[in-house]
């Protein structure tokens, strides 16, 4: 497939490794932010490509994962109401709430159902004018577009009978929390391709001067992250700290100008409370008053502030990269896909499942790069 | 949640309104509406990368060779 296969080749893959290793003379630890990267690095082996002075460490970048169990609490009372259509990316539908998750309401009666886009949802509230159909708008900057546009869409039509359950995060405020922690180990970022093609990076200019971190918008395919490292690891080798753009097919210094007016447009700056990370000022997004009539929690009244039930799960310390998936006691164990204690170990983006599902296996089975050349 | 996937445009269907924009996309032959309210410049037969139904941004075929031509570069 063009713009993917040619950047999964095996031999520049081991030529971009070389490189990297003929430019480390010390130990560096480098944070990818997005989950999707570190899916592709467990998937593809990208780290046991790298010299071992290098560590890659994996970030809270998946959205999934960092939903408050209040919020999903709230999702799971909602879809378990007669009158409504709870539509929701796959996803969220195993990730544990205080008791149950979604499909459990789903095979109590609940009218569950996966979309692939925000936009089915207002469609399947046109079809469905005697039912309520509610979005949980969970995700990132890269997200955040394509949720606004179905506001829009639905106040522009009129249509009354569709709500969100609104659970946006936003990237810059969480590497700051991780930069300003204590005892952080993180000596540069490789920033997400996607929420860059946004929200572009001029975001982050200011977060690599102030912490002295190099912070490389990166791409998603495993050459992209090796390229992304290669630029990490000449800037700290050289002493610098500054903004670059591995992933120049996509993305440029400004973003995406109609993207950001859709968000602008719909959704305002709020605190947000991360599921594991605790409260983040200013990292969340939230509905402007004048699209409050599509806010779910309007609509069915507000979140309570939940009890959080303990659990052994770590994912909190995985999400801020202290910690590796394979270090929780009960990973792979009483912790797996199918009966999760957390959020990572079900997500596409979460750092176990993707531990789960590629580092379980012995090595042939595992899907590699490919042979041919570009 | 992040993931957003290649994708050629093969046809648009043109609204007086940017933002009912869409387009059928080629995913490596899987076939998909998407909104194109994101990329109002984007023609027929340019990729575009997509993310939840929406059009993020269009590739740009120059740069796309940047990573090939680096590697090149630093192994000279």
């Amino acid at each position: 497939m063009k713009f993917v296969d040619e950047y999964r080749d095996k031999d520049a893959a081991a030529r971009m490794a070389a490189v990297i290793a003929q430019v480390t003379t010390r130990p560096w630890t480098i944070m990818e932010i997005c989950g999707g990267q570190t899916h592709a690095i467990v998937k593809y082996g990208v780290d046991q490509l790298l010299p071992d002075a290098i560590t890659l460490v994996h970030g809270p970048g998946c959205p999934v994962c960092v939903t408050p169990v209040e919020l999903i609490d709230k999702a799971l009372e909602i879809a378990a109401l007669p009158e409504v259509i709870f539509c929701s990316f796959g996803d969220m539908l195993r990730v544990p709430g205080s008791h149950r998750d979604l499909l459990t309401v789903k095979a109590n009666g609940g009218d569950v159902r996966i979309v692939y886009a925000p936009l089915d949802a207002v469609k399947l509230a046109q079809r469905h004018p005697e039912k309520q159909v509610v979005f949980f708008a969970v995700g990132f900057e890269t997200t955040a577009p394509a949720t606004a546009l179905a506001v829009l869409q639905a106040s522009r039509l009129n249509i009354t009978n569709f709500s969100m359950l609104v659970a946006h995060v936003c990237v810059p405020p969480a590497i700051v929390t991780i930069l300003s922690a204590q005892h952080n180990q993180v000596q540069g970022f490789l920033a997400a391709g996607h929420v860059c093609t946004v929200m572009g990076y001029t975001e982050y200019e200011p977060l690599a001067q102030r912490y002295r971190t190099p912070i490389i918008v990166t791409g998603f395919e495993p050459l992209d992250i090796l390229h992304g490292i290669y630029l990490c690891v000449k800037q700290l080798e050289e002493g610098r700290a500054s903004v670059e753009n591995q992933y120049a097919r996509a993305v440029r210094r400004e973003g995406s100008g109609e993207a950001q007016q859709l968000i602008t447009e719909v959704f305002e700056v709020t605190p947000r409370q991360w599921r594991g990370l605790g409260a983040i000022a200013d990292s969340g997004l939230g509905l402007r008053e004048r699209y409050a009539g599509f806010d779910a929690l309007r609509r069915f009244g507000a979140a309570a502030s939940g009890a959080t039930t303990p659990t052994e799960c770590i994912s909190g310390l995985v999400l801020q990269g202290i910690k590796k998936p394979q270090e929780c006691p009960a990973f792979g164990k009483r912790c797996t896909p199918e009966q999760p204690l957390g959020a990572p170990m079900v997500s596409s983006e979460g750092a176990c499942a993707a531990y789960y599902r590629y580092r379980r296996q012995p090595p042939h089975s595992r899907p590699t790069l490919q042979e041919t050349n570009p | 949640m992040c993931l957003a996937i290649p994708g050629k445009i093969l046809s648009i269907t043109d609204e007086d309104d940017d933002l009912l924009r869409t387009a059928r996309v080629s995913f490596g032959g899987i076939v998909k509406e998407i909104s194109l309210a994101g990329v109002p410049e984007a023609k027929l037969g340019d990729y575009v990368i997509v993310h939840a139904g929406f059009a993020l941004a269009q590739l740009d075929e120059q740069e796309a060779q940047q990573v090939f031509t680096t590697l090149r570069q630093m192994e000279q």
